[in-house]
């Protein structure tokens, strides 16, 4: 077999402490705790690993990436790597003094997430009151950093309607860029799908105004925006396919294909404490098992598109079929398909209620 | 809005021109996105100093290239409209 060609990035989890409880976390259900994340040198040690590997851009993140004191440290570290850093937070713990320590550093950008445009509403999906507005303060924190800055919203049925208002909050903070993320619905955010999902009705309006917007603000503010996986008829091809241009490290230092992945059964994933990142990229078993095409079940096997999308996401297909090795449900091809109707149907009737993000109950002390 | 050939283009915020020698090309990394310009696109990424106007770039490659000067201005202001367009570049 030839080796895989190298990967393009690198999203560092830095920790799972984050002082938000938002109810469609990306981070798995079982949370790390503070005393397992690797240190400041082994993550300088990571960063230059990746950049020998040919990673181009990091991605640091969390939980929270500033839950960690050591964050300016690490970014140095990146830089000193020649990697083009991207913070990914969600600003209520860094204020201009510390967003300026980040620019020094030698951060390369800020991509800030927001709840919803509407203070209450936003706070309320947070679980973090007065979240909201630091996270205004923080822009403006950008800004004064002279740093470039994406807002990140993530979009459900409880904010979709106030995207026109996500849309001006990214232009009144200075954003050159707008992710419109829809919630992807494994881990935290499978738990509150029926509160989350939102109609079809919603989601019609949302692309008539994203497509209003670019065209009115090309030039201006980019808009990235992929229709979510329960209305299309074509899986995505989740982190560009497994093991072929990105890889995750987790607060502990696992090895991931893509940062849901801890939550997929009978895997080994490897550590950062015990191999190199290319040896992981290029030997585990893990990164080997759904790369390429020969893992593929049918009707992917078989279909024209297995190299574009391949196969979807593994998991999304462990989260709703209870097999990772299955064809992702949000194809039209699957015989799963028909699940993520069922689950738009249910998700109408439903209550808004959120379960919330919550770290483990420490173990009581001895 | 088209560019005005008076204008200097420049790279957006976060927006660098790098060498990728694991993949030996160059390429352009900016906020979650990655740019790999051909070998036309990346000769006027490579004149983009934050000094030279549209109208100097144009001059360097006629210059350099055996092709009119109005077919090569055309290209250029296509191209940095697109740039702009995707946010590489601001003109």
């Amino acid at each position: 077999m030839t080796a895989p060609p190298p990967p393009l990035g690198l999203l560092a989890e830095l920790t799972h402490r984050c002082p938000l409880r938002c109810p469609y976390c990306s981070n798995p259900v079982e949370l790390s705790r503070a005393s397992a994340e690797l240190d400041t040198e082994s993550w300088g040690r990571v960063f230059r690993e990746a950049a020998a590997l040919g990673v181009l851009q990091l991605h640091l993140s969390g939980g929270e990436p500033a839950a960690r004191r050591d964050l300016p440290e690490l970014v140095a570290h990146a830089a000193r790597a020649g990697l083009y850093s991207n913070l990914i937070t969600s600003g209520v713990l860094l204020d201009a003094p510390r967003m300026k320590a980040l620019a020094d550093a030698g951060l390369d950008h800020v991509q800030l997430s927001v709840q919803d445009a509407e203070e209450g509403s936003a706070d309320r999906i947070g679980g973090l009151r007065g979240g909201h507005a630091r996270k205004l303060a923080f822009a403006e924190a950008v800004q004064a950093a002279g740093l470039p800055l994406t807002l990140n919203a993530v979009v459900h049925r409880q904010n979709l309607d106030r995207l026109p208002e996500l849309i001006e909050l990214a232009i009144t903070l200075g954003a050159g860029r707008l992710e419109v993320a829809h919630v992807q619905y494994y881990g935290w955010a499978l738990r509150n799908r029926d509160a989350l999902l939102p109609s079809r009705a919603q989601l019609e309006a949302a692309t008539r105004t994203v497509t209003e917007a670019r065209e009115r603000l090309r030039g201006e503010l980019v808009i990235d925006y992929v229709v979510p996986d329960y209305y299309a008829r074509r899986p995505k091809a989740c982190m560009g396919g497994w093991g072929r241009s990105f890889m995750a490290v987790s607060p502990a230092g696992r090895v991931l294909p893509c940062h849901a992945a801890e939550s997929l059964p009978n895997f080994d994933f490897p550590n950062v404490r015990d191999a190199s990142l290319a040896d992981i990229w290029t030997h585990s078993e893990a990164f080997q098992r759904f790369r390429g095409t020969t893992w593929m079940p049918e009707p992917c096997q078989g279909c024209e598109h297995r190299e574009r999308d391949w196969g979807g996401c593994r998991c999304q297909a462990f989260a709703l079929t209870g097999d990772a090795a299955n064809t992702d449900p949000a194809c039209a091809h699957s015989p799963h398909h028909h699940l993520l109707d069922l689950a738009v149907q249910e998700a109408s009737s439903a209550t808004g209620d959120f379960t919330y993000r919550e770290m483990p109950k420490l173990p009581s002390a001895v | 809005m088209s560019i005005a050939p008076a204008t200097i283009p420049r790279f957006a915020r976060g927006m660098r021109l790098r060498e990728d020698p694991a993949r030996s090309r160059w390429v352009v990394v900016g906020p979650e996105r990655l740019f790999v310009p051909d070998d036309i696109a990346l000769e006027i990424l490579r004149l983009m100093d934050g000094a030279r106007s549209v109208d100097a770039i144009v001059d360097d490659l006629a210059a350099r290239f055996d092709a009119p000067r109005e077919a090569i201005a055309a290209d250029v202001l296509a191209m940095l409209d697109d740039l702009r367009a995707k946010g590489v570049v601001t003109a």
